[in-house]
């Protein structure tokens, strides 16, 4: 093979819109999902999924930030939260999104934050 | 993407973190904290002192349109560059993990990872004083955003010794903004680094 024939097989972003079917990760629910939404598995992989699907199903049978599964997986986030809104619409994962700052008293979650630091 | 051409997902199933590298099923929310700084500044190295857990790095794809601004001497054939960052995490507790990463200072990488800064509890911005210039753009775009910040300044042994009220006036920075000295390479005085953007922020919280 080629230098340049691997060179579109490795590093391409044509690779990359192949694994996604040409879909970005700008609409539906993989929009809201943020570098450090925690994504859990509910159930193993199914039989005959794409295999970035099935390595991202695996990959979470302990809750793992999007960024992690990004690095794990080897694919850019963007192709991640695309990937994820189809495990997400499927019902194989779930997101446990990021503390939203009107959520909790800032100054508790910053509190929080302190006193975990503190124990380092 | 480091992808060899027989290294496919298929064949070589992605390795996930060690048992010991798990979070717990208890683990329920992430914050985040941004770690700016230029090139060569040490910002994989405090977030790699810090972190549980040995540094990964996310890569995107650059295409054309920023490729333009960029020295592609060498790289002629690549129509796309992968720009990475690194980053690191924290469990704060077992419900409450933190993530922090670092990102070059130049703004249009942030937008390669779409809200980056959004929700990010804060930034800290880590200067070399040899190369103080590259600081101002990073800083100006952090206040534009309405991103608190604090400024670490990570000691380099031939780098020139500058008072922090010098720095401050160097830097353009507002009185309340804190500015510290630091050592990457050690973990407490990066853990302090955090400490000190972490004071910073519940006093803004409690004003």
């Amino acid at each position: 093979m080629s230098e340049a024939d691997q060179d579109w097989e490795d590093q391409s972003p044509e690779r990359l819109y192949v694994i996604t079917g040409g879909r970005s990760g700008t609409s539906g629910k993989s929009a809201s999902l943020d570098l450090v939404t925690l994504i859990v598995s509910k159930a193993g992989p199914r039989l005959g999924m794409q295999p970035e699907h099935a390595a991202i199903v695996r990959l979470c049978h302990s809750p793992l930030s999007v960024a992690e599964l990004s690095a794990y997986t080897r694919l850019p986030v963007s192709v991640v939260t695309v990937l994820l809104g189809d495990l997400l619409a499927d019902g194989r994962v779930v997101a446990r999104a990021p503390v939203p700052p009107a959520q909790l008293p800032d100054r508790a979650l910053i509190e929080a934050v302190i006193h975990g630091l503190q124990q380092l | 993407m480091d992808f060899n051409s027989s290294e496919t997902l298929l064949e070589h199933p992605a390795e996930g973190p060690r048992a010991e590298d798990e979070l717990p099923q208890t683990a329920a929310a992430a914050v985040k904290v941004v770690i700016v700084g230029g090139f060569g500044v040490g910002k994989t190295t405090l977030v790699g002192s810090v972190s549980e857990i040995r540094p990964l790095t996310t890569e995107e794809t650059m295409t054309q349109a920023g490729v333009g601004v960029d020295d592609i001497v060498g790289v002629e054939r690549k129509t796309s560059t992968t720009v990475a960052m690194d980053f690191g995490r924290i469990s704060l507790n077992d419900e409450l993990v933190l993530y922090l990463f670092g990102t070059p200072g130049q703004q249009r990488f942030w937008f390669l990872w779409n809200g980056l800064f959004d929700g990010a509890l804060g930034a800290v911005v880590l200067i070399d004083t040899r190369r103080l210039e590259v600081s101002f753009d990073v800083i100006g775009r952090l206040e534009e955003r309405g991103v608190p910040f604090v400024v670490a300044v990570n000691t380099f042994p031939d780098a020139p010794v500058h008072g922090i009220e010098e720095l401050r006036t160097a830097l353009d920075l507002p009185a309340e903004v804190p500015i510290i000295d630091c050592d990457a390479r050690l973990r407490t005085s990066s853990r302090d680094v955090l400490m000190a953007l972490m004071r910073y922020l519940h006093s803004l919280a409690a004003a």
